[in-house]
């Protein structure tokens, strides 16, 4: 086969480049998610069955049973879940995004995000705050209570007030953001506030009780990582636009489910590459040791894959308070990511670092040649069902999934060399 | 042996390539260096040096047929 990988690759990195993901509104799930049923469970990561999830994924699914009102409790939920009534799929097939475990449901709103260079959407569902949360595993009855306030009053309202304001411009607001300390996957407290600057005049203008629109503004004000759940579907906007370019090795996807980490590759279609998920090494909550943590968890890695994250540390040197290490770290964490990607991005810039762009593009050739892995930040989950958070911190992928992808890509491209 | 011994009465100027602390060792002993940080392609597994390999073989016949040659 002819094909010139730097070619390909560059192909790739300008379509990630002009990319323009904006938040259009709010949706059901159902409505317009592609391929959504009732009976259907979305989650983050690799592709896995019901047996082999992990405590915080099972927990979540759980949860997600009891709120859509299929089951009444957690034994009636389990019960369903392993019947085989129930279907689950990667949030990534369906052009979504799910931060943790990452369950979406038929009834539950989620962000609408355009790419508006190639018309294409991506979906995320809304951030509910941190503890005792779905996406962590926790499905007390506190926590089926907020998911139900969710879809009855903070989507609606959300959903009415953004037309309002129109299109916004997440590219800009991320771009922004970095400038103010943030890099949109554990530090989201600048983006969180430009986005409440931007909607909240809209919130007002709604026709809804003042205690509803109150409570909404009190609720996106209360939680810092609000804006994760626009940060993770613009990325997956961007990244999407270079699926799938034959012959690059570039990454569009890094994923977990909690018990394995999967990435995919331009110039692999729709195939995912697995290893076993790691555990994260950080700073855990007061009361919980490394062995209560389960292993790497959820979609927000496409933060990283997108030149984000853990790749943009040196513009959140902030951050080693929440996930660990010290701000030399933060530093040296960004300058290595420049060892395994192609390009460097137009958007996003790193003050700490004069202003030269995020290290984007990660290139499989370059991890596998150089033994490099990405580098991630992260939330760090229980690994029983119904616990919720426990700490952040920092973690790689297995290498293994680099290695098989490598194996794909010669034994598609060029075996008989 | 003359050449050997007058290499020894010079000053010795180092560049190491590879495992730090022999660059390290030197610094120490105020031995004037510069350290090569290299290590072996896939951190030395061979399965992926090989597919390594044929990529690199594959893009050479690529480029040079681009090339006219």
């Amino acid at each position: 086969m002819q094909i010139d990988i730097n070619e390909a690759n560059a192909r790739a990195i300008e379509a990630i480049q002009s990319a323009q993901p904006v938040l259009k509104g709010i949706g059901t799930c159902i409505d317009v998610v592609p391929g959504m049923k009732k009976n259907l469970i979305l989650h983050a990561g690799p592709p896995i069955k019901w047996e082999k999830m992990s405590g915080p994924l099972k927990g979540a699914v759980i949860g997600g049973l009891i709120y859509e009102g299929l089951a009444q409790n957690q034994q009636e939920a389990e019960k369903l879940a392993a019947s085989g009534e129930i279907e689950f799929a990667p949030w990534h097939e369906h052009d979504g995004v799910g931060p943790m475990a990452g369950v979406g449901t038929a009834s539950m709103p989620v962000w609408i995000i355009e790419n508006k260079t190639n018309g294409r959407k991506t979906f995320c569902t809304l951030n509910e705050g941190l503890g005792k949360v779905l996406r962590y595993g926790a499905f007390s009855e506190e926590v089926i209570v907020r998911l139900n306030w969710m879809e009855k009053v903070l989507g609606p309202v959300l959903k009415a007030a953004i037309p309002l304001v129109g299109e916004i411009n997440l590219k800009n607001m991320i771009s922004q953001a970095l400038q103010m300390g943030d890099e949109v996957h554990n530090r989201n407290k600048a983006a969180t506030s430009l986005l409440i600057r931007e909607l909240a005049p809209a919130v007002l203008k709604t026709d809804f009780s003042t205690e509803d629109k109150a409570k909404v503004l009190e609720f996106m004000h209360s939680n810092d990582h609000f804006f994760l759940n626009l940060s993770m579907p613009a990325c997956k906007a961007m990244l999407q636009a270079a699926e799938w370019i034959e012959g690059s090795t570039i990454l569009t996807t890094m994923a977990r489910n909690g018990t394995e980490f999967g990435i995919r590759v331009a110039g692999l279609k729709d195939r995912w590459f697995t290893g076993p998920a790691l555990i994260v090494k950080g700073l855990l909550f007061p009361g919980f040791t490394e062995d209560d943590c389960n292993p790497d968890i959820g979609d927000s890695a496409i933060t990283e894959t997108c030149g984000l994250g853990g790749f943009s540390m040196a513009a959140a040197p902030a951050i080693v308070k929440f996930v660990g290490g010290s701000v030399g770290d933060a530093m040296n964490f960004t300058r290595k990511m420049y060892e395994i990607t192609d390009a460097e991005s137009q958007a996003f810039q790193i003050p700490n670092l004069d202003f030269r762009g995020s290290p984007l593009g990660i290139n499989l050739v370059k991890v596998c040649e150089k033994n490099i892995p990405p580098q991630i930040n992260t939330g760090i989950a229980h690994k029983e069902p119904g616990i919720g958070q426990v700490g952040a911190g920092l973690v790689n992928p297995p290498m293994k999934c680099f290695e098989d992808a490598l194996e794909a890509y010669v034994e598609t491209y060029c075996k008989d060399e | 042996m003359s050449k050997l011994s007058s290499f020894f009465n010079k000053n010795v100027q180092v560049i190491n390539i590879g495992i730090p602390s022999f660059a390290e060792d030197l610094t120490r002993q105020g031995v004037a260096n510069i350290h090569v940080d290299w290590r072996p392609p896939a951190g030395g597994n061979r399965k992926i040096q090989a597919l390594l390999e044929k990529i690199n073989s594959w893009q050479e016949k690529v480029r040079a047929a681009k090339e006219g040659k």
